[in-house]
Protein backbone atom coordinates (compact mmCIF):
# COMPACT_ATOMS: atom_id res chain seq x y z
CA UNK A 1 0.00 0.00 0.00
CA UNK A 2 3.02 1.86 0.25
CA UNK A 3 2.48 3.08 -3.44
CA UNK A 4 3.07 7.12 -4.44
CA UNK A 5 -0.15 7.26 -6.84
CA UNK A 6 -1.92 6.20 -3.21
CA UNK A 7 -3.58 8.70 -0.99
CA UNK A 8 -6.35 7.61 1.97
CA UNK A 9 -10.15 7.95 0.55
CA UNK A 10 -10.68 9.90 3.71
CA UNK A 11 -8.07 12.40 5.03
CA UNK A 12 -6.86 11.34 8.63
CA UNK A 13 -9.42 8.70 9.63
CA UNK A 14 -6.46 6.04 9.77
CA UNK A 15 -2.78 5.25 8.64
CA UNK A 16 -0.86 3.59 6.60
CA UNK A 17 1.94 1.27 5.89
CA UNK A 18 3.61 -1.60 7.59
CA UNK A 19 0.94 -2.10 11.21
CA UNK A 20 -2.04 0.32 9.67
CA UNK A 21 -4.37 1.79 12.30
CA UNK A 22 -7.66 3.60 12.98
CA UNK A 23 -6.63 7.58 14.06
CA UNK A 24 -9.82 8.29 16.97
CA UNK A 25 -9.46 10.53 19.09
CA UNK A 26 -9.51 9.90 23.16
CA UNK A 27 -10.60 12.53 25.82
CA UNK A 28 -7.49 13.36 28.45
CA UNK A 29 -9.70 13.23 31.47
CA UNK A 30 -12.17 10.34 30.91
CA UNK A 31 -10.35 8.45 28.61
CA UNK A 32 -13.15 8.22 26.56
CA UNK A 33 -12.28 7.41 22.83
CA UNK A 34 -13.67 8.59 19.93
CA UNK A 35 -14.08 6.96 16.16
CA UNK A 36 -14.61 8.75 13.97
CA UNK A 37 -12.51 11.56 15.88
CA UNK A 38 -14.08 14.07 17.74
CA UNK A 39 -12.05 17.17 18.19
CA UNK A 40 -13.92 19.95 20.40
CA UNK A 41 -16.04 18.51 22.97
CA UNK A 42 -15.80 15.30 25.37
CA UNK A 43 -19.23 13.38 24.59
CA UNK A 44 -19.28 11.37 27.93
CA UNK A 45 -22.28 13.67 29.60
CA UNK A 46 -20.42 13.55 33.08
CA UNK A 47 -17.11 15.12 31.81
CA UNK A 48 -17.01 18.53 30.23
CA UNK A 49 -13.58 18.20 28.72
CA UNK A 50 -12.44 20.04 25.76
CA UNK A 51 -8.89 18.21 25.41
CA UNK A 52 -9.14 15.26 22.87
CA UNK A 53 -6.09 13.43 21.88
CA UNK A 54 -5.33 11.57 18.55
CA UNK A 55 -5.05 8.19 19.25
CA UNK A 56 -4.69 5.17 17.46
CA UNK A 57 -7.21 2.34 18.00
CA UNK A 58 -6.20 -1.71 18.39
CA UNK A 59 -5.63 -2.73 14.75
CA UNK A 60 -7.48 -6.66 15.90
CA UNK A 61 -10.75 -7.19 17.37
CA UNK A 62 -13.36 -9.62 17.20
CA UNK A 63 -16.50 -9.45 14.98
CA UNK A 64 -19.84 -8.23 16.49
CA UNK A 65 -21.63 -9.26 13.54
CA UNK A 66 -21.10 -9.41 9.53
CA UNK A 67 -22.77 -9.47 6.21
CA UNK A 68 -22.21 -8.03 2.52
CA UNK A 69 -23.59 -6.09 -0.48
CA UNK A 70 -24.83 -8.57 -2.79
CA UNK A 71 -25.91 -5.44 -5.03
CA UNK A 72 -24.06 -2.57 -6.19
CA UNK A 73 -24.59 0.32 -3.41
CA UNK A 74 -25.83 3.67 -4.53
CA UNK A 75 -23.39 7.00 -5.25
CA UNK A 76 -21.65 8.16 -3.56
CA UNK A 77 -19.99 4.44 -3.36
CA UNK A 78 -17.38 4.17 -6.63
CA UNK A 79 -18.05 0.61 -7.88
CA UNK A 80 -14.41 -1.10 -8.36
CA UNK A 81 -15.70 -3.26 -11.44
CA UNK A 82 -17.86 -3.80 -13.72
CA UNK A 83 -20.05 -6.08 -13.38
CA UNK A 84 -20.35 -5.41 -9.46
CA UNK A 85 -18.23 -7.90 -7.02
CA UNK A 86 -19.99 -8.06 -4.19
CA UNK A 87 -18.17 -7.40 -0.86
CA UNK A 88 -18.34 -8.34 2.81
CA UNK A 89 -18.39 -5.69 5.63
CA UNK A 90 -18.34 -6.23 9.41
CA UNK A 91 -18.95 -4.66 12.90
CA UNK A 92 -15.88 -5.21 15.12
CA UNK A 93 -15.63 -4.76 18.77
CA UNK A 94 -12.13 -3.92 20.19
CA UNK A 95 -12.00 -4.44 23.47
CA UNK A 96 -9.80 -1.85 25.02
CA UNK A 97 -11.59 0.88 23.61
CA UNK A 98 -15.17 -0.44 24.37
CA UNK A 99 -16.30 0.05 20.96
CA UNK A 100 -17.72 -1.51 17.83
CA UNK A 101 -16.54 -0.24 14.34
CA UNK A 102 -17.58 -1.04 11.07
CA UNK A 103 -15.46 -1.41 8.16
CA UNK A 104 -15.22 -3.80 4.96
CA UNK A 105 -13.78 -7.51 4.76
CA UNK A 106 -10.18 -7.36 3.34
CA UNK A 107 -10.34 -8.73 -0.80
CA UNK A 108 -10.87 -12.58 -1.06
CA UNK A 109 -12.97 -12.90 2.18
CA UNK A 110 -16.57 -13.11 2.78
CA UNK A 111 -19.46 -14.01 5.19
CA UNK A 112 -18.18 -17.70 4.80
CA UNK A 113 -15.02 -16.51 6.45
CA UNK A 114 -16.39 -14.88 9.38
CA UNK A 115 -18.26 -15.72 12.55
CA UNK A 116 -19.48 -13.50 15.63
CA UNK A 117 -16.53 -13.50 18.03
CA UNK A 118 -13.69 -14.42 15.41
CA UNK A 119 -10.79 -12.56 15.50
CA UNK A 120 -10.12 -10.10 12.53
CA UNK A 121 -7.18 -7.36 11.85
CA UNK A 122 -7.27 -4.21 10.18
CA UNK A 123 -5.48 -3.82 6.71
CA UNK A 124 -5.51 -0.82 4.32
CA UNK A 125 -6.58 -1.60 0.64
CA UNK A 126 -7.52 0.05 -2.09
CA UNK A 127 -11.05 1.07 -2.52
CA UNK A 128 -11.66 2.77 -5.71
CA UNK A 129 -9.48 4.95 -8.57
CA UNK A 130 -10.28 8.48 -8.85
CA UNK A 131 -10.45 10.63 -11.59
CA UNK A 132 -6.81 11.72 -10.95
CA UNK A 133 -6.21 8.09 -11.41
CA UNK A 134 -5.32 8.21 -7.54
CA UNK A 135 -5.84 4.85 -5.95
CA UNK A 136 -7.97 5.49 -2.39
CA UNK A 137 -7.23 3.45 -0.33
CA UNK A 138 -9.46 2.49 3.12
CA UNK A 139 -9.31 0.63 6.19
CA UNK A 140 -10.04 -2.98 6.21
CA UNK A 141 -10.87 -6.14 8.42
CA UNK A 142 -9.42 -9.50 7.47
CA UNK A 143 -9.92 -12.39 9.07
CA UNK A 144 -7.01 -13.89 11.38
CA UNK A 145 -6.27 -17.81 11.35
CA UNK A 146 -7.39 -18.91 15.04
CA UNK A 147 -3.71 -20.51 15.61
CA UNK A 148 -2.40 -18.62 18.85
CA UNK A 149 -5.25 -17.31 19.48
CA UNK A 150 -6.27 -16.74 22.96
CA UNK A 151 -10.01 -17.01 24.96
CA UNK A 152 -12.91 -16.41 22.56
CA UNK B 1 -55.04 15.39 36.51
CA UNK B 2 -54.05 13.21 33.49
CA UNK B 3 -51.86 13.69 31.13
CA UNK B 4 -54.04 12.46 28.16
CA UNK B 5 -55.16 14.15 25.77
CA UNK B 6 -58.04 12.58 23.06
CA UNK B 7 -57.56 10.87 19.35
CA UNK B 8 -60.82 11.41 17.85
CA UNK B 9 -59.80 10.92 14.06
CA UNK B 10 -57.31 9.08 12.20
CA UNK B 11 -57.00 9.13 8.28
CA UNK B 12 -54.61 7.65 5.59
CA UNK B 13 -53.98 7.85 2.15
CA UNK B 14 -53.20 4.15 1.34
CA UNK B 15 -49.41 3.70 0.41
CA UNK B 16 -48.18 2.85 -3.14
CA UNK B 17 -45.53 3.99 -5.81
CA UNK B 18 -47.84 6.85 -6.81
CA UNK B 19 -45.17 9.88 -7.79
CA UNK B 20 -47.52 12.55 -6.70
CA UNK B 21 -46.21 15.74 -4.96
CA UNK B 22 -45.87 14.31 -1.30
CA UNK B 23 -48.61 16.87 -0.14
CA UNK B 24 -51.39 15.45 -1.73
CA UNK B 25 -51.68 12.30 0.08
CA UNK B 26 -51.29 14.87 2.98
CA UNK B 27 -54.35 16.98 2.65
CA UNK B 28 -55.68 13.23 1.46
CA UNK B 29 -55.01 11.53 4.96
CA UNK B 30 -55.88 15.15 6.61
CA UNK B 31 -59.16 15.52 4.99
CA UNK B 32 -60.03 11.90 6.08
CA UNK B 33 -58.87 12.23 9.63
CA UNK B 34 -61.37 15.27 9.65
CA UNK B 35 -64.36 13.30 8.53
CA UNK B 36 -63.44 10.60 10.74
CA UNK B 37 -63.38 13.15 14.08
CA UNK B 38 -66.85 14.65 12.94
CA UNK B 39 -64.68 18.04 13.07
CA UNK B 40 -63.88 20.58 10.40
CA UNK B 41 -60.97 22.30 8.86
CA UNK B 42 -61.88 25.52 10.24
CA UNK B 43 -61.69 23.62 14.30
CA UNK B 44 -58.09 22.82 13.91
CA UNK B 45 -56.53 25.32 15.60
CA UNK B 46 -52.54 24.07 15.33
CA UNK B 47 -51.15 21.52 12.41
CA UNK B 48 -48.03 19.79 12.67
CA UNK B 49 -46.20 18.16 10.25
CA UNK B 50 -43.82 15.84 9.88
CA UNK B 51 -40.56 17.03 7.96
CA UNK B 52 -39.91 15.01 4.55
CA UNK B 53 -36.22 15.67 3.68
CA UNK B 54 -36.17 14.55 -0.18
CA UNK B 55 -39.10 16.76 -1.43
CA UNK B 56 -37.02 20.21 -1.47
CA UNK B 57 -37.80 23.75 0.20
CA UNK B 58 -42.11 22.82 0.67
CA UNK B 59 -40.65 19.36 2.46
CA UNK B 60 -38.64 20.96 4.97
CA UNK B 61 -42.01 23.07 5.81
CA UNK B 62 -44.27 20.64 6.13
CA UNK B 63 -46.48 22.36 8.51
CA UNK B 64 -46.95 25.61 6.42
CA UNK B 65 -47.30 23.36 3.23
CA UNK B 66 -50.28 20.85 4.51
CA UNK B 67 -51.72 24.63 6.47
CA UNK B 68 -51.93 25.93 3.06
CA UNK B 69 -52.95 23.40 0.53
CA UNK B 70 -55.84 22.51 3.18
CA UNK B 71 -56.28 26.47 3.00
CA UNK B 72 -54.90 28.91 4.62
CA UNK B 73 -57.18 29.33 8.14
CA UNK B 74 -55.19 31.04 10.31
CA UNK B 75 -53.79 28.28 12.46
CA UNK B 76 -50.80 27.81 14.32
CA UNK B 77 -48.07 25.66 12.45
CA UNK B 78 -44.92 23.54 13.24
CA UNK B 79 -42.53 20.88 12.02
CA UNK B 80 -41.17 17.91 13.40
CA UNK B 81 -38.04 16.20 12.00
CA UNK B 82 -36.92 12.74 14.07
CA UNK B 83 -36.21 10.39 10.65
CA UNK B 84 -38.69 7.35 11.37
CA UNK B 85 -39.77 8.75 14.69
CA UNK B 86 -41.02 11.92 12.82
CA UNK B 87 -44.74 11.56 13.01
CA UNK B 88 -44.33 10.60 16.72
CA UNK B 89 -42.86 13.45 17.25
CA UNK B 90 -44.89 15.51 15.82
CA UNK B 91 -48.22 14.06 17.57
CA UNK B 92 -45.49 15.11 20.45
CA UNK B 93 -45.44 18.61 19.88
CA UNK B 94 -49.11 18.88 19.69
CA UNK B 95 -50.09 17.13 22.57
CA UNK B 96 -47.77 19.42 24.40
CA UNK B 97 -49.26 22.27 23.11
CA UNK B 98 -53.37 20.84 24.07
CA UNK B 99 -51.80 19.72 27.66
CA UNK B 100 -50.54 22.78 27.98
CA UNK B 101 -54.33 24.62 27.33
CA UNK B 102 -53.15 26.39 24.18
CA UNK B 103 -54.94 24.74 21.86
CA UNK B 104 -58.33 22.40 22.28
CA UNK B 105 -57.91 20.73 18.05
CA UNK B 106 -54.70 19.74 16.69
CA UNK B 107 -54.21 18.29 13.26
CA UNK B 108 -51.04 15.83 12.75
CA UNK B 109 -50.02 15.30 9.15
CA UNK B 110 -46.95 13.23 7.87
CA UNK B 111 -46.46 12.33 4.32
CA UNK B 112 -43.78 11.33 1.53
CA UNK B 113 -43.04 10.34 -1.72
CA UNK B 114 -39.76 8.24 -2.09
CA UNK B 115 -37.56 7.32 -4.87
CA UNK B 116 -36.54 3.30 -6.36
CA UNK B 117 -34.36 1.48 -4.72
CA UNK B 118 -31.94 1.79 -1.76
CA UNK B 119 -32.65 5.47 -0.23
CA UNK B 120 -29.36 7.26 -0.63
CA UNK B 121 -27.95 10.69 1.09
CA UNK B 122 -27.70 13.84 -0.76
CA UNK B 123 -25.91 14.61 -3.36
CA UNK B 124 -22.23 16.38 -3.53
CA UNK B 125 -19.41 15.66 -1.64
CA UNK B 126 -20.09 15.62 1.51
CA UNK B 127 -17.23 14.61 3.26
CA UNK B 128 -18.55 16.14 6.86
CA UNK B 129 -21.67 13.93 6.66
CA UNK B 130 -21.79 10.40 8.43
CA UNK B 131 -24.66 9.84 5.80
CA UNK B 132 -22.33 10.36 3.03
CA UNK B 133 -19.42 9.32 4.14
CA UNK B 134 -20.97 5.75 5.01
CA UNK B 135 -21.83 4.59 1.23
CA UNK B 136 -18.74 6.67 -0.19
CA UNK B 137 -16.27 5.10 2.23
CA UNK B 138 -18.01 1.70 3.39
CA UNK B 139 -20.72 0.68 0.21
CA UNK B 140 -22.92 0.73 3.80
CA UNK B 141 -26.62 0.76 3.12
CA UNK B 142 -29.73 0.40 5.19
CA UNK B 143 -30.52 -2.91 4.59
CA UNK B 144 -26.70 -4.17 5.50
CA UNK B 145 -27.48 -2.47 9.46
CA UNK B 146 -30.40 -4.32 9.50
CA UNK B 147 -28.73 -7.60 8.17
CA UNK B 148 -25.46 -6.89 10.99
CA UNK B 149 -28.87 -7.33 13.76
CA UNK B 150 -30.00 -10.18 11.98
CA UNK B 151 -26.94 -11.99 11.73
CA UNK B 152 -26.50 -11.63 15.69
CA UNK B 153 -30.07 -13.33 15.99
CA UNK B 154 -28.86 -16.39 13.94
CA UNK B 155 -24.92 -16.83 15.69
CA UNK B 156 -26.57 -16.11 19.35
CA UNK B 157 -29.89 -17.42 19.29
CA UNK B 158 -29.89 -19.98 16.91
CA UNK B 159 -32.48 -17.95 14.70
CA UNK B 160 -32.94 -19.45 10.81
CA UNK B 161 -33.31 -17.48 7.96
CA UNK B 162 -36.75 -19.88 7.91
CA UNK B 163 -37.66 -17.71 11.54
CA UNK B 164 -37.30 -14.51 9.39
CA UNK B 165 -39.62 -15.87 6.41
CA UNK B 166 -42.17 -16.59 9.05
CA UNK B 167 -42.66 -13.15 10.09
CA UNK B 168 -42.81 -11.76 6.51
CA UNK B 169 -45.83 -14.38 6.07
CA UNK B 170 -47.50 -13.76 8.61
CA UNK B 171 -47.42 -9.91 7.92
CA UNK B 172 -48.37 -10.29 4.59
CA UNK B 173 -51.07 -12.47 5.46
CA UNK B 174 -52.28 -9.46 7.77
CA UNK B 175 -52.11 -7.16 5.49
CA UNK B 176 -54.52 -9.17 3.07
CA UNK B 177 -57.77 -6.93 4.25
CA UNK B 178 -55.99 -3.71 4.74
CA UNK B 179 -57.38 -1.11 2.22
CA UNK B 180 -54.07 0.91 2.92
CA UNK B 181 -51.53 -1.11 2.12
CA UNK B 182 -49.15 -1.69 -0.68
CA UNK B 183 -48.93 -5.04 -1.04
CA UNK B 184 -51.37 -7.26 -0.79
CA UNK B 185 -50.60 -10.86 -1.15
CA UNK B 186 -50.25 -14.17 0.71
CA UNK B 187 -46.45 -14.73 0.63
CA UNK B 188 -44.73 -18.28 1.13
CA UNK B 189 -42.00 -19.24 3.50
CA UNK B 190 -40.34 -20.93 0.24
CA UNK B 191 -40.89 -17.45 -2.52
CA UNK B 192 -39.15 -15.56 1.13
CA UNK B 193 -36.20 -17.99 0.61
CA UNK B 194 -36.26 -17.79 -2.96
CA UNK B 195 -35.66 -14.59 -2.93
CA UNK B 196 -32.17 -13.03 -4.01
CA UNK B 197 -30.13 -12.40 -0.83
CA UNK B 198 -29.33 -8.85 -0.45
CA UNK B 199 -27.37 -8.41 2.38
CA UNK B 200 -26.63 -12.10 4.12
CA UNK B 201 -28.60 -13.49 5.59
CA UNK B 202 -31.51 -11.12 4.43
CA UNK B 203 -33.54 -11.92 1.46
CA UNK B 204 -34.98 -8.97 -0.41
CA UNK B 205 -38.29 -10.47 0.60
CA UNK B 206 -37.21 -9.76 4.34
CA UNK B 207 -36.61 -6.34 3.87
CA UNK B 208 -39.10 -3.78 3.70
CA UNK B 209 -39.60 -1.49 0.43
CA UNK B 210 -39.96 2.26 0.54
CA UNK B 211 -43.04 3.83 -0.19
CA UNK B 212 -45.31 6.83 -0.82
CA UNK B 213 -48.04 7.35 1.39
CA UNK B 214 -49.35 9.70 3.85
CA UNK B 215 -51.38 9.58 7.44
CA UNK B 216 -52.77 11.70 10.07
CA UNK B 217 -54.60 12.27 13.11
CA UNK B 218 -56.45 14.28 15.02
CA UNK B 219 -56.34 15.10 18.40
CA UNK B 220 -58.09 17.13 21.43
CA UNK B 221 -58.07 18.02 24.69
CA UNK B 222 -60.28 15.34 26.20
CA UNK B 223 -62.36 18.24 27.45
CA UNK B 224 -63.12 19.50 24.27
CA UNK B 225 -63.92 15.97 23.17
CA UNK B 226 -66.65 15.70 26.05
CA UNK B 227 -67.93 19.21 25.06
CA UNK B 228 -68.22 17.79 21.29
CA UNK B 229 -69.42 15.00 21.91
CA UNK B 230 -66.74 12.93 20.08
CA UNK B 231 -65.57 9.16 19.98
CA UNK B 232 -62.24 9.24 21.47
CA UNK B 233 -59.26 7.28 22.64
CA UNK B 234 -56.91 8.07 25.37
CA UNK B 235 -53.07 8.82 24.29
CA UNK B 236 -51.35 7.56 27.32
CA UNK B 237 -48.18 7.94 25.95
CA UNK B 238 -45.51 9.39 23.65
CA UNK B 239 -42.41 8.23 23.84
CA UNK B 240 -39.43 10.12 22.17
CA UNK B 241 -36.35 9.58 24.25
CA UNK B 242 -32.40 10.13 22.90
CA UNK B 243 -30.07 7.19 23.73
CA UNK B 244 -27.96 7.35 26.84
CA UNK B 245 -24.29 7.31 26.68
CA UNK B 246 -22.79 5.20 25.88
CA UNK B 247 -24.56 3.82 22.95
CA UNK B 248 -23.11 0.55 22.22
CA UNK B 249 -25.03 -1.11 19.51
CA UNK B 250 -24.10 -0.16 15.69
CA UNK B 251 -27.06 2.19 14.08
CA UNK B 252 -27.35 4.05 10.94
CA UNK B 253 -25.64 5.93 9.61
CA UNK B 254 -22.85 5.63 12.22
CA UNK B 255 -19.16 4.33 11.53
CA UNK B 256 -18.94 3.26 15.07
CA UNK B 257 -20.26 3.16 18.50
CA UNK B 258 -19.95 5.18 21.87
CA UNK B 259 -17.14 3.98 23.53
CA UNK B 260 -17.99 2.18 27.20
CA UNK B 261 -14.22 2.69 28.01
CA UNK B 262 -15.01 5.48 30.67
CA UNK B 263 -18.88 4.47 30.91
CA UNK B 264 -20.30 1.29 31.65
CA UNK B 265 -22.95 0.63 29.02
CA UNK B 266 -26.83 1.44 30.86
CA UNK B 267 -29.10 -0.67 31.76
CA UNK B 268 -31.36 -1.31 28.92
CA UNK B 269 -30.26 -0.83 24.58
CA UNK B 270 -31.42 2.07 23.27
CA UNK B 271 -34.56 0.22 21.78
CA UNK B 272 -35.17 -1.03 24.90
CA UNK B 273 -35.38 2.37 26.81
CA UNK B 274 -37.52 3.62 23.76
CA UNK B 275 -40.75 1.79 24.60
CA UNK B 276 -39.88 1.60 28.60
CA UNK B 277 -40.64 5.37 28.84
CA UNK B 278 -43.82 4.68 26.98
CA UNK B 279 -44.79 2.18 29.54
CA UNK B 280 -43.47 4.57 32.13
CA UNK B 281 -45.47 7.48 31.33
CA UNK B 282 -48.63 5.34 30.41
CA UNK B 283 -48.69 3.90 34.22
CA UNK B 284 -49.05 0.34 31.59
CA UNK B 285 -46.81 -2.68 30.94
CA UNK B 286 -46.24 -4.60 27.88
CA UNK B 287 -48.70 -7.92 30.21
CA UNK B 288 -51.25 -4.48 29.39
CA UNK B 289 -50.55 -4.63 25.50
CA UNK B 290 -53.34 -6.41 23.26
CA UNK B 291 -51.30 -5.51 19.73
CA UNK B 292 -48.38 -3.63 18.80
CA UNK B 293 -47.10 -2.19 15.66
CA UNK B 294 -43.20 -2.05 15.56
CA UNK B 295 -40.64 -1.13 12.80
CA UNK B 296 -40.51 -4.32 10.89
CA UNK B 297 -37.73 -2.99 8.64
CA UNK B 298 -36.00 -6.27 8.00
CA UNK B 299 -38.19 -9.60 9.11
CA UNK B 300 -35.51 -10.11 11.56
CA UNK B 301 -35.90 -6.96 13.25
CA UNK B 302 -39.29 -7.41 14.23
CA UNK B 303 -38.33 -10.34 16.49
CA UNK B 304 -35.82 -7.93 18.09
CA UNK B 305 -39.09 -5.97 18.99
CA UNK B 306 -40.19 -8.44 20.40
CA UNK B 307 -38.02 -8.23 22.65
CA UNK B 308 -37.36 -4.37 22.89
CA UNK B 309 -41.17 -3.87 23.81
CA UNK B 310 -41.30 -6.47 26.38
CA UNK B 311 -43.53 -9.30 25.01
CA UNK B 312 -40.58 -11.84 25.85
CA UNK B 313 -37.04 -12.31 27.22
CA UNK B 314 -33.78 -11.63 24.69
CA UNK B 315 -33.50 -14.37 22.69
CA UNK B 316 -37.28 -16.03 22.69
CA UNK B 317 -38.61 -14.33 20.07
CA UNK B 318 -38.26 -16.79 17.14
CA UNK B 319 -40.36 -19.15 19.45
CA UNK B 320 -42.93 -16.59 19.56
CA UNK B 321 -43.43 -16.46 16.02
CA UNK B 322 -43.42 -20.11 15.19
CA UNK B 323 -46.24 -20.55 17.62
CA UNK B 324 -48.00 -18.16 16.14
CA UNK B 325 -48.38 -15.48 19.33
CA UNK B 326 -47.84 -12.96 17.12
CA UNK B 327 -50.25 -13.68 14.41
CA UNK B 328 -53.86 -12.47 14.63
CA UNK B 329 -55.62 -15.26 16.89
CA UNK B 330 -52.67 -14.90 18.77
CA UNK B 331 -51.89 -13.60 22.53
CA UNK B 332 -50.48 -10.69 21.52
CA UNK B 333 -50.72 -9.99 17.76
CA UNK B 334 -47.43 -7.70 15.94
CA UNK B 335 -48.19 -5.82 12.91
CA UNK B 336 -51.84 -6.50 12.53
CA UNK B 337 -51.96 -3.95 9.92
CA UNK B 338 -49.42 -5.88 7.66
CA UNK B 339 -46.57 -3.91 8.70
CA UNK B 340 -43.67 -2.31 7.34
CA UNK B 341 -43.88 -5.38 5.35
CA UNK B 342 -46.97 -4.83 3.42
CA UNK B 343 -46.52 -0.84 3.11
CA UNK B 344 -43.04 -0.40 2.63
CA UNK B 345 -41.32 2.50 4.48
CA UNK B 346 -42.86 6.64 3.77
CA UNK B 347 -40.58 8.06 6.67
CA UNK B 348 -42.06 10.90 8.03
CA UNK B 349 -45.82 9.18 7.59
CA UNK B 350 -44.83 5.84 9.07
CA UNK B 351 -44.86 6.29 12.73
CA UNK B 352 -48.20 7.87 12.77
CA UNK B 353 -49.68 5.04 9.92
CA UNK B 354 -48.68 3.02 13.34
CA UNK B 355 -51.05 4.66 15.61
CA UNK B 356 -53.68 4.85 12.74
CA UNK B 357 -53.82 0.99 12.90
CA UNK B 358 -53.85 1.17 16.87
CA UNK B 359 -56.99 3.54 16.93
CA UNK B 360 -58.49 1.46 13.95
CA UNK B 361 -58.16 -1.93 16.24
CA UNK B 362 -59.00 -0.31 19.07
CA UNK B 363 -62.09 0.99 18.22
CA UNK B 364 -62.89 -2.46 16.35
CA UNK B 365 -62.79 -0.83 12.96
CA UNK B 366 -59.89 -2.59 11.89
CA UNK B 367 -62.12 -4.72 9.21
CA UNK B 368 -60.73 -8.39 8.19
CA UNK B 369 -57.92 -8.48 10.78
CA UNK B 370 -59.33 -6.99 13.81
CA UNK B 371 -57.61 -8.24 16.90
CA UNK B 372 -60.85 -9.01 19.08
CA UNK B 373 -61.42 -7.16 22.29
CA UNK B 374 -57.93 -5.08 21.91
CA UNK B 375 -57.94 -2.36 24.43
CA UNK B 376 -53.95 -1.19 24.31
CA UNK B 377 -52.32 -0.96 21.30
CA UNK B 378 -48.04 -0.09 21.58
CA UNK B 379 -45.83 1.43 18.73
CA UNK B 380 -42.71 1.30 18.41
CA UNK B 381 -39.56 2.89 16.20
CA UNK B 382 -36.35 3.79 15.66
CA UNK B 383 -34.49 5.75 12.92
CA UNK B 384 -31.53 7.73 12.08
CA UNK B 385 -29.55 10.05 14.07
CA UNK B 386 -30.83 8.59 17.91
CA UNK B 387 -34.35 9.27 17.04
CA UNK B 388 -36.95 6.94 18.16
CA UNK B 389 -40.66 6.86 19.61
CA UNK B 390 -43.21 4.70 20.99
CA UNK B 391 -46.52 5.44 21.47
CA UNK B 392 -49.29 3.87 23.74
CA UNK B 393 -53.20 4.05 23.10
CA UNK B 394 -55.73 2.74 25.18
CA UNK B 395 -59.59 2.70 25.38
Amino acid sequence: MASANAAPAVEGWFTSGEAPALLGTRCARCRTVFFPREAAFCRNPACDSDQLDEVELSRRGRVWSYTDARYQPPPPYVPRADPYEPFALAAVELEAEGIVVLGQVADGHGVADLAVGAPVELVVEPLYTDRAGVVRTVWRWKPVAAAGEGRA
Amino acid sequence: MSNDVAIVGVGMHPWGKWGRPFQSYGVHAARAALADAGLDWADVQLVVGGETVRNGYAGYVAGATFAQALGWNGARVATAYAACATGAQALDTARARILAGMCDVALVVGADTTPKGFLAPNAGERHDDPDWLRFRLLGMTNPAYFALYARRRIDLHGATPEDFALVKVKNARHGLANPCARYRKEVTLDEVLASPVVADPLHLLDICATSDGGAAVVLTSQDYARRRGLAALRLRAVATVAPTFPNTVIEMPNFATDSSAAVAPAERTFRDSIAHAAYEEAGLGPEDVSLAEVYDLSTALELDWYENIGLCAPGEAEKLVRDGVTAIGGRVPVNPSGGLACFGEAVPAQALAQVCEVVWQLSGRAEGRQVEGATVGVTANQGLFGHGSSVVVSV
